[in-house]
């Protein structure tokens, strides 16, 4: 019921949403000659440097994938543009109702606008980024083919993921600013401690066994084996990191449902 | 449509001993309350009748504010209830939120939308909005380069660029220029007759008691006084100076050394103000600048014709911040004949009294007219500005007295 209102005021407000969505994209260009133009420069030379150093100079090679010049920078853009969009999504929630501190003192509004505005502006990144990616794909002609379907549903999960974690700690960054500054510590260690650089497969069995413990490492394994192996994710390894996600979603929004009117008092 | 009904509302915010009382608080099984419950309003209600104009009063840290918040709904009441009916338009403090990175227009249509207003709607309002707020090229320049008083200008003309059921403001209008709190004094009453319902607060007794038929007096989060506001501004002015004589027993000497400075520069006739408009011209002149209440005041009224007029007469009016007429006259009502003009001619009517209006700032009305019959009626009207221009008036040397205009009566003891 309270959802069903929830996401009926939101519709009413896609105006202001959606305008608020273009500046945060624009934000980031304004005062430069450029303009939306860095938006795909940025992600474009990172996909470049990648491919000119390890296809081109340093050469690492992958198992199975001896034969396949371009396998490197296919497996660590797969991990790294996704884990990117995954970092900056949480990354930029977690700040939101502190950022949009002076508009929630002075207006009245759908406070849970604030959180997709910038989930929202996040992706519009992260598809200009994909986009490039795809494109370079079929430039290679190491494009995936049908298996491509699959992405979407496991970022599907990752989004699901991505915003409940957003908005949990979105909420509780509120009330103890600690938690602004213990996300950004904890997406550095997090991001050492998925293959995303290196493959599952170089780490010692030991370690290799606690994997599983990160819901990370399931989604970025798909990506990596849809991206360089073109093949179908391995469904029952995801359902896990699904339920989950839909869980801590659940349970975000029900904390923010509560503690939203406390929010404006605490800013 | 315009209704606001408050009842029993009160508001706590929690105070906790030291910061980790919050967490400790929230990891507590059993559920007990760690914090101090601070109110800052308690057990308020009351009932603002749609078309009702009320004034809100009380000291810094009375909750006007905070209930203001509450009716629009950005803060939410611990307890009671707040019911709207209507669409609500709030400028609560200043700027409406706007963001400094961007332009006052793309400002314009985010505060507009979170106004209710669609994305077309403001595209239509926004000529007006631009009109209003006389900002100029800043329109389009990011809002950080803006004066707080240009802020306070965009913002007022987005929130009252469509006429809402409900307009509620809060001291906004203290921080713009005399000229657009004039404009927007006159905006407000305009809704106002049009049967808006206003909510206003203000630290200006004055204000208050021009705007508002009801005043409200706030007084540690409590409504003291809910009465007509003449009554309740009395009592709050009343209670001010008193407060005021505890606070400060002696007018400093700095003061009566300016006050003396200022006495010995008032000597020479000089230009106090003046403007053009088309075929008019205004020139105010008084034998010191600023004009001090009780100096002798001119206002040199002069008019070309384009045609040839029979019996033209020049008037003039004074009204002050609320739009009460103080004054309104003209040669013929003034039983003062001129002289028939031709087309390209020129008029010149000079009038001069002392001006003994109480401080503050008034607006001149310019009329011109032709053909003057009855009772002051005219054939023909020519000319008319009900707010031509706007000059201030500085205390004089009569202290302390109130009103419109200082009568001067002569004392007799006996």
């Amino acid at each position: 019921m309270i959802q069903a209102v929830m996401f009926r005021s939101l519709w009413e407000y896609r105006g202001f949403i959606l305008a608020n969505v273009r500046r945060e994209f624009r934000q980031r260009y304004t005062n430069s000659l450029l303009g939306g133009l860095w938006a795909v420069l940025n992600p474009l030379t990172m996909i470049v440097i990648y491919t000119v150093i390890f296809a081109g100079i340093m050469r690492p090679r992958l198992a199975g994938q001896e034969d396949n010049l371009f396998a490197y920078s296919i497996f660590l853009c797969a991990g790294l543009l996704t884990w990117g969009a995954f970092a900056d999504m949480v990354g930029r929630m977690q700040g939101v109702f502190i950022q949009y501190g002076n508009l929630i003192k002075k207006s009245n509004f759908p406070r849970s606008c604030l959180p997709l505005i910038v989930a929202l502006a996040a992706l519009i990144d992260f598809a200009i980024v994909m986009t490039l990616y795809l494109a370079f794909l079929l430039v290679t002609c190491n494009f995936p083919g049908w298996v491509v379907l699959a992405f979407p549903a496991v970022f599907l999960i990752q989004l699901a993921f991505g915003l409940g974690l957003g908005l949990l700690t979105a909420t509780l960054n509120v009330f103890f600013r600690d938690v602004g500054q213990f996300v950004g510590v904890v997406l550095q260690f997090w991001f050492w401690l998925t293959p995303i650089i290196y493959s599952a497969s170089i780490l010692p069995e030991t370690l290799r066994d606690w994997l599983w413990l990160n819901p990370v490492y399931p989604l970025m394994a798909a990506y990596q084996g849809i991206f360089l192996h073109h093949v179908w994710p391995d469904w029952s390894s995801l359902i896990g990191v699904a339920i989950g996600s839909l869980a801590l979603l659940l349970l975000s929004g029900r904390l923010f449902l509560k503690l939203a009117g406390e929010i404006v008092d605490e800013l | 449509m315009g209704q606001i009904v408050v009842s029993n509302v009160g508001k706590a915010y929690k105070r906790y001993p030291s910061r980790w009382a919050r967490l400790r608080e929230w990891l507590d099984p059993t559920g007990q309350p760690r914090h101090q419950a601070h109110w800052v309003l308690r057990g308020v209600s009351f009932t603002v009748e749609p078309g009702e104009a009320v004034g809100i009063v009380g000291t810094n840290g009375a909750g006007k504010s905070t209930l203001l918040k509450i009716i629009t709904g950005t803060t939410q009441p611990t307890e009671g209830t707040v019911t709207v009916v209507g669409r609500i338009a709030a400028l609560l403090e200043l700027g409406m939120g706007f963001h400094p990175d961007f332009t006052g227009r793309q400002n314009v249509f985010m505060a507009g939308q979170l106004l209710g207003l669609n994305a077309n709607e403001i595209t239509q309002l926004m000529p007006e909005i631009e009109a209003f707020a006389e900002i100029g090229d800043y329109i389009d320049q990011p809002v950080r380069t803006y004066s707080s008083g240009m802020q306070v200008r965009l913002a007022f003309s987005v929130a009252t660029a469509k006429r809402p059921d409900i307009l509620i403001v809060d001291e906004a209008l203290s921080v713009g220029d005399v000229y657009f709190q004039h404009k927007c004094l006159l905006r407000i009453r305009s809704f106002k007759e049009k049967g808006t319902t206003l909510l206003f607060v203000s630290h200006s007794p004055d204000t208050v008691r021009m705007l508002c038929q009801r005043g409200i007096l706030l007084e540690g989060g409590m409504v003291i006084k809910n009465a007509d506001a003449a009554s309740v501004m009395d009592y709050y002015r009343a209670s001010q100076v008193r407060r005021c004589e505890l606070a400060t027993p002696d007018k400093s000497t700095s003061d009566l050394e300016e006050g003396e400075a200022s006495l010995a520069g008032r000597q020479s006739k000089s230009v106090l103000t003046r403007k053009s408009v088309g075929g008019v011209s205004v020139e105010l002149f008084s034998p010191s600048i600023p004009l001090h209440s009780g100096d002798l005041l001119t206002i040199q009224i002069s008019a070309v014709f384009n045609e040839t007029y029979a019996d033209p007469h020049i008037g003039f009016g004074l009204r002050n911040k609320m739009g009460i007429v103080i004054y309104e006259a003209n040669t013929y009502t003034l039983r003062h004949s001129t002289r028939s003009v031709q087309a390209g001619e020129q008029l010149k009517v000079s009038f001069t009294f002392p001006c003994r209006l109480l401080p503050g700032t008034y607006e001149l009305m310019v009329g011109i007219a032709n053909d003057g019959y009855d009772q002051g009626s005219f054939e023909q009207s020519l000319f008319f500005d009900q707010s031509y221009l706007i000059f201030e008036v500085l205390a004089g040397d009569h202290i302390g007295w109130g009103g419109l205009w200082d009568i001067e009566p002569e004392i007799a003891v006996s």
